[in-house]
């Protein structure tokens, strides 16, 4: 253990100007928080909303400003388009790219993810080929949909990928996507319910392909014309985008001597990070898509969480332990995962985590109406719960997640038919 | 004391004008039991939670009248049957579950359009100044019968379509039905009696205006619901006869006994803290946010019955499947958990997120238009009575004690101002 912190913070400094750092401030302001408070950020944006981008942005409807709201007395000094360089945890300092060196009493490490780059550079530098993760790549990506591009090329299967793939039939442009395991969205859904969201997306003209991956493109003139697959299949298209997941940004954090990896910053239960040796670092925080903490609906397993709510939880909890003094107790992360996605006119949510799940039961519904709630279970537990369309009894099933009641929790409820426990 | 027969006070006409001492004593065990085996939801995190719950049954409705021969064999082995199995299948959608539920409020949701409720404003303010500048001549009125029971009734007739002629035999059923939505009525044996009459007669009025809407539709719900409404010509998109009796019954009582209680206790409410009252007069801007907090304070659906569908693990006691369950919606928003200071009355209250208008799938259909009659009501009646004064506090009541409010609410007035 370091040394017990001693007095109140009077600066506190937080890397990481997105989602995370703004809720993580206002917290801190509205505990009573009333010393420095400094939010450094990699991009020259203030904090703005990133679930719009796939979806309405990329539409081109209204809302292509998602600024988020700041309170008029947040009181906060913006460093953006700076991003972090380094850590000094000795003389708790960060130093940025432009060299300014800031001191912190506290500091709170929400730098996020990035859009996982196209391998291949060549490939990747083509101008009609995009990833999505910030506001400049959405405006990109929306203005060549907008004009109209013969084919865009989907390739991933996750939830950004699909929603984007809605989105371009939204806009009635051909699509196909590319999809290297055996169903979408299997991550976060399993392969049952993902192959039905699958279906959905097919049954909207999305050209579909599982098992499918790239072997190279083809651009003559540094202009897409095709993609070749490992399979022999060649795809005509324009438009190519890579939504194949995230990479954490923890360069800025090597040397420093974090327990900080691809798979983000570790840190206790209350958000405090750790040394390399497991020292609790008591001054030093995480919160968001960075942050991996031992998650207590996982059996403690050291999880990241890459979701809207879990950024702003944890942001929360983080900035109030942050000016928990000695006397007062830290208090946990406990958040249940939760997440939404709107694609192909449907609104999925999920509470909980699916993955390591050995059993399925659609418990409300069902998958032909395409109005349904499904548990998973694992071990007999009940661990997460999925609808789609339907999310009115979530919080039931969320409090039965939290209190880890039996799969499945009960049965002969409302608008429940016989509950089938099948394979996820 | 045990808490295991205060809502049996709670029930009692006796403790009509202030339940809430018992509420504050029912809330010290947030679920609780009583000797009827009926659990007492009181706390407002409780109440919140059981809404959204699938192990909570909205179809609580008593078993049908007793059978009892009339020795008309055709009458007593076919029609009353028949007629009882009808009335079964096709109760309105709040005593309902989805999916069914669903499906009927998607269709009066539909109808019941913002656009339609906001057009009703200027309807609302017209009538509401008519029936104040019939005061003119009068030292003393009953706030009830002269202006709460009529302005709605009016308001809601004129929504459905029904015809001006017929709105004072409507106002009449309205008052005899909504005992069907008082859980301490509806199972009284006399009361289910009349309610059937009652219910015959509704129902033979309302096919006949049905027919007519659907030859000749106006702008109103009725035919909206009747004929599909706009362009919807696919047959499941529209209500059976049946479905849609039970509806605008449903629309008609829930839309009318629940803002004459609103209206009313506003004005008690603001009479007894006449800085209030003056307060409205002089900045009816506040109107809106006045009206959250009398919702919260003194909400008109006091409480709401369930049925617990499976066992439900809560607050260290398990609802057993069958049980009933009473959500106490006025004594979740008096919850000091939830609400800071929760029996004061402070329209400035921030975070006011009360349950006046329930919550979870059954939130109050018309809670757009009772904040319009409400705002439009009270402003006009603040603005207008002169120097009014209650002359009994507290006033009579109804007998209902989840529709709660004054049976008769008497002022004395200097006259009125002009519109």
């Amino acid at each position: 253990m370091s040394a017990p912190l001693r007095g109140a913070p009077e600066t506190i400094l937080i890397v990481g100007a997105s989602l995370a750092g703004l809720a993580a401030a206002h917290a801190l302001r509205a505990q009573g928080y009333a010393g420095a408070l400094t939010l450094v950020g990699d991009e020259p944006h203030l904090p703005y909303d990133r679930p719009p981008l796939s979806k309405q942005v990329l539409r081109g409807q209204f809302c292509d400003d998602t600024t988020l709201p700041r309170h008029p007395d947040l009181r906060a000094a913006f460093r953006l388009g700076t991003p972090a360089q380094s850590l000094d945890l000795d003389a708790r300092a960060v130093t940025l790219a432009d060299g300014a060196r800031l001191r912190y009493d506290r500091l709170l490490i929400a730098t996020g993810t990035r859009a996982r780059p196209w391998p291949n550079p060549d490939e990747a530098g083509l101008a009609d080929v995009f990833t999505l993760r910030s506001r400049d790549d959405a405006a990109r990506l929306s203005a060549r949909l907008r004009a109209g591009p013969r084919r865009v090329i989907l390739v991933g299967g996750g939830f950004i990928g699909f929603e984007v793939a809605s989105t371009c039939r939204d806009l009635d442009i051909p699509v196909t996507v590319l999809v290297r395991e055996g169903a979408p969205l299997s991550a976060a859904l399993g392969p049952r319910l993902g192959g039905w969201v699958g279906g959905i997306a097919r049954e909207q003209g999305v050209d579909l392909r599982l098992g499918a991956e790239i072997e190279r493109m083809e651009a003559p003139g540094g202009r897409l014309a095709a993609v070749l697959l490992k399979d022999g299949a060649r795809i005509e298209a324009d438009v190519l985008v890579a939504a194949i997941g995230t990479v954490r940004n923890v360069a800025w954090l090597d040397g420093a001597g974090l327990a900080a990896d691809d798979g983000g910053v570790t840190c206790d239960g209350y958000g405090r990070v750790l040394r390399a040796n497991g020292d609790i670092v008591a001054e030093v925080f995480a919160a968001g898509d960075v942050a991996r903490w031992p998650n207590p609906h996982q059996d403690e397993r050291l999880v990241a969480v890459e979701h809207w709510g879990n950024a702003q939880a944890q942001a929360r909890t983080a900035a109030r332990n942050m000016l928990a003094g000695p006397a007062a107790g830290l208090i946990r992360h406990d958040h249940l995962p939760d997440f939404w996605s709107q694609q192909f006119g449907r609104t999925i949510k999920l509470v909980g985590l699916a993955d390591g799940a050995d059993s399925l039961a659609i418990v409300h519904g069902s998958l032909a109406e395409g109005r349904f709630v499904a548990l998973y279970g694992r071990e007999g537990r009940t661990v997460a719960a999925a609808s789609v369309d339907s999310a009115r009894w979530l919080p039931a099933y969320a409090a039965a997640i939290r209190e880890r009641a039996p799969f499945p929790p009960f049965e002969g409820a409302v608008d429940q038919p016989r509950i089938r426990i099948e394979e996820p | 004391m045990s808490c295991t027969t205060l809502f049996e006070q709670v029930l009692d006409p006796d403790h009509r004008a202030d339940p809430y001492p018992l509420f504050a004593q029912l809330r010290r065990q947030p679920v609780c039991r009583q000797a009827d085996g009926t659990y007492v939801v009181s706390t407002h995190a409780e109440i919140a939670r059981l809404v959204a719950d699938p192990r909570i049954s909205s179809e609580d409705l008593p078993d049908p009248q007793k059978f009892r021969w009339t020795g008309h064999p055709v009458t007593d082995l076919l029609v009353r049957p028949i007629r009882a199995e009808i009335r079964r299948r096709h109760q309105p959608f709040i005593f309902r579950d989805p999916p069914d539920h669903d499906r009927l409020r998607g269709l009066v949701m539909r109808a019941f359009s913002p656009e339609r409720v906001r057009g009703m404003r200027e309807e609302t303010r017209q009538l509401t100044d008519e029936l104040i500048d019939a005061f003119a001549e009068k030292s003393r009125i009953d706030l009830v019968d002269d202006f709460s029971y009529p302005l709605p009734v009016t308001v809601i007739c004129k929504l459905l379509g029904v015809p001006p002629e017929d709105e004072p035999q409507f106002q009449g059923w309205a008052t005899q039905l909504s005992t069907a939505l008082e859980p301490n009525q509806r199972s009284d044996e006399a009361t289910q009696a009349k309610n059937e009459q009652c219910f015959t007669e509704i129902s033979a009025f309302l096919r006949d205006l049905i027919a007519k809407k659907r030859k000749a539709p106006g702008d109103d719900i009725l035919s909206d619901l009747a004929t599909g409404g706009d362009g919807a010509e696919d047959e499941p998109e529209r209500m059976n006869d049946f479905d849609l009796i039970a509806t605008a019954v449903l629309l008609l009582v829930a839309g009318h006994e629940t803002t004459v209680n609103l209206i009313t206790n506003s004005v008690l409410t603001l009479l007894r803290r006449p800085e209030h009252w003056e307060r409205l007069a002089r900045a009816p801007e506040i109107a809106p946010r006045l009206i959250e907090e009398m919702l919260r304070f003194e909400p008109p659906v006091q409480y709401r019955t369930r049925l617990a569908v499976a066992d439900i693990p809560i607050q260290g006691v398990t609802i057993p499947k069958g049980a009933p369950v009473v959500l106490l919606l006025a004594s979740g928003n008096r919850d000091p958990a939830r609400f800071t200071d929760p029996d004061r009355f402070d329209p400035d209250r921030p975070d006011n997120r009360h349950l006046g208008f329930g919550g979870g799938l059954h939130y109050c259909v018309g809670a757009p238009l009772a904040r319009i009659e409400a705002e439009v009501a009270l402003v006009a009646l603040a603005r207008r009575l002169r120097n009014p004064r209650l002359v009994a506090d507290p006033p009579p009541y109804r007998p209902g004690a989840s529709l709660r409010g004054p049976r008769h609410l008497c002022l004395d007035l200097d006259g009125v101002t002009g519109a």
